[in-house]
């Protein structure tokens, strides 16, 4: 077993999982590292073991594939080609020659260093999700429509009564029908696309009738419960002092700025809101893996440039579960070739790639429909906070691009210490980056979660080592 | 009323007892600390450094920290990450959590 090549797969959502299953599959040791306490990731994060749900498929679309998924890893597991780490915070690869260490923290305390070694490395890291400021976004009650999300699907908890679920993107629906089936009445589904952008792109959309009809069920759910649902609208305000007691939602105009007379007032206690995903790319970023925009670069096979190192799903662009199954899978299948010492023949998965190909074209239509505001900037008053940690409000960053000269979000944020908090930078970059009018970059970070100094100062005395072959 | 332990058919063991702030309130075997929260109607259990400002889940997923909470004298846990157990003391964490 020992002599067999091993792989670090580092993240259990489904691209992982699909990785995982392929390489153990053909031959390959795999050691499966992720955060949380079970496999799943975002899109199939399970309900804590402890709460017993006899039914968690309520939850959840497409629960066959992860039926499937979770099977093959148990049976790998089982018979010993792969080890599933559960609860363990990747903070940083290392690679050496052509041996790579995964280090980790273990959860939930995050405060013990665990090292695993491996010939080859898999990213599959994720994404998470990406909120544009307005006034009173940060006042307890608003939160993320993935973060309403996860904490319905992984706590079977919902923050209160009446929800209003906003912003823009694929994920509003799911969520705005997730928290209506669990008993919070949705006050308004407010999505700023316009409905004609995707009459143009119907074409691209049609091409993928599965995910149109996915996206016509939750629409049908949400006409069944009488949501009221409006398209070309954006929240311009969050209202309460100590938590959010109702949002004042306005029509947008066809250049993208909110139409002045326009807004209305919705009491709710919950705003679920998102503007689209950002990929999780730091650890490949500390890799020297090129990125490509936002998105790890992949070839055909999934490899990055950097050799042994392979990448797939969210943190290669975001595109959506099926697209991350089918890279996963197509990754975990090179991988398992390279490892052997040949190169694969991909008509081995030819299926999977013509997925991936049309995945991809849908992803784009999707995301040349699903688009912010415009002018959303425009709605970030002076006194909005912005970054949410170190409490710097828009006339600050304001202040840094138009007076001090920053043009860029490392300037602000050496300005104005916007970015410069616990979560570095991942809530306000892309609101920095609109204020002062350039392109969101990657942000270089070199570990991608803290770690205590404890740690890092006895790294090279103390390495706990699991996995080595 | 369908709460989503209906919708998810969750039969959890007995709940036991944990405090917020020196007051007893309940919470289930698997729950972290922001959905025994959110079950007993509270929404906040940090005030910011700077203005003093409420706040609880935001990403819920534990990238952005501000659901930073105080469990057993140790600040600055996530509250969407971190399960209860019984007896566990959550405090209100004020500032940066360490008394200043």
């Amino acid at each position: 077993m020992t002599d067999r090549p091993h792989l670090a797969v580092i993240g259990a959502g489904p691209a992982g999982l699909a990785a995982t299953v392929a390489a153990a599959a053909h031959g390959v040791r795999v050691t499966l590292l992720d955060s949380a306490a079970a496999a799943g990731g975002q899109f199939y994060r399970q309900p804590a073991a402890e709460l017993r749900a006899r039914r968690p498929q309520a939850l959840h679309h497409d629960w066959g594939t992860w039926e499937r998924l979770r099977g093959g890893l148990d049976t790998h597991v089982k018979a010993g080609s792969v080890r599933h780490l559960t609860d363990h915070h990747v903070w940083f690869v290392e690679r050496r020659a052509d041996r790579f260490t995964v280090h980790a923290l273990l959860g939930p305390e995050q405060e013990d260093p665990v090292a695993v070694h491996a010939d080859a490395v898999l990213l599959a890291t994720g994404g998470y999700e990406k909120v544009l400021p307005f006034p009173g976004w940060t006042l307890p009650g608003v939160l993320t429509a993935g973060g309403a999300q996860a904490m319905l699907k992984g706590a079977l908890a919902v923050s209160g009564r009446t929800a209003v679920v906003a912003g823009t993107g694929p994920l509003l629906l799911p969520v705005a029908t997730g928290l209506a089936a669990a008993g919070v009445e949705i006050a308004a589904l407010v999505e700023s696309a316009d409905p004609k952008a995707f009459v143009r792109r119907s074409r691209a959309l049609a091409a993928q009738p599965g995910k149109l009809a996915e996206g016509a069920g939750y629409a049908a759910q949400l006409l069944r419960r009488r949501v009221r649902t409006f398209t070309r609208h954006t929240v311009v305000e969050a209202h309460g002092t100590e938590r959010l007691e109702a949002v004042t939602v306005a029509a947008l105009d066809g250049a993208g700025r909110v139409r002045p007379g326009t807004g209305r007032r919705i009491p709710c206690d919950t705003l679920a809101v998102g503007h689209g995903m950002l990929p999780h790319t730091d650890l490949a970023e500390t890799l020297g893996c090129r990125l490509d925009g936002m998105n790890v670069q992949v070839d055909g096979e999934q490899r990055t440039d950097v050799p042994g190192v392979w990448a797939a799903g969210e943190t290669t662009g975001i595109g959506g579960s099926a697209l991350a199954l089918a890279e996963g899978h197509i990754a975990g299948r090179s991988a398992a070739a390279r490892l052997a010492g040949h190169a694969p023949d991909p008509r081995e998965w030819a299926a999977a790639a013509k997925s991936r190909n049309r995945l991809r074209e849908f992803a784009a239509a999707l995301d040349s429909v699903y688009a912010p505001p415009a002018h959303w900037t425009e709605q970030i008053t002076d006194d909005t906070v912005v970054c949410r940690c170190e409490e710097v409000t828009g006339s600050a960053i304001r202040e840094a691009v138009t007076e001090l000269g920053a043009g860029d979000v490392r300037t602000v944020k050496l300005l104005t210490r916007a970015g410069m908090g616990w979560c570095q930078g991942r809530m306000c970059a892309p609101a920095v980056a609109g204020l002062a009018g350039c392109r969101l970059a990657p942000s270089r970070r070199p570990f991608a979660r803290p770690v205590p100094l404890g740690v890092l100062a006895h790294e090279h005395t103390h390495p706990t080592e699991r996995g080595s072959s | 009323m369908t709460s989503p332990l209906d919708l998810a058919q969750a039969h959890p063991r007995p709940a036991f007892t944990v405090t917020l702030d020196g007051r007893e309130t309940e919470a289930l075997p698997g729950q972290t600390v922001a959905a025994a929260l959110w079950a007993a109607g509270v929404t906040s259990w940090r005030t910011t450094r700077g203005a003093g400002r409420p706040r609880g889940v935001f990403c819920g997923i534990g990238v952005c920290f501000d659901c930073l909470v105080t469990v057993n004298d140790r600040p600055n846990q996530r509250a969407c990450l971190v399960p209860l157990q019984p007896g566990d003391a959550i405090r209100t964490q004020e500032g940066t959590g360490h008394d200043d």
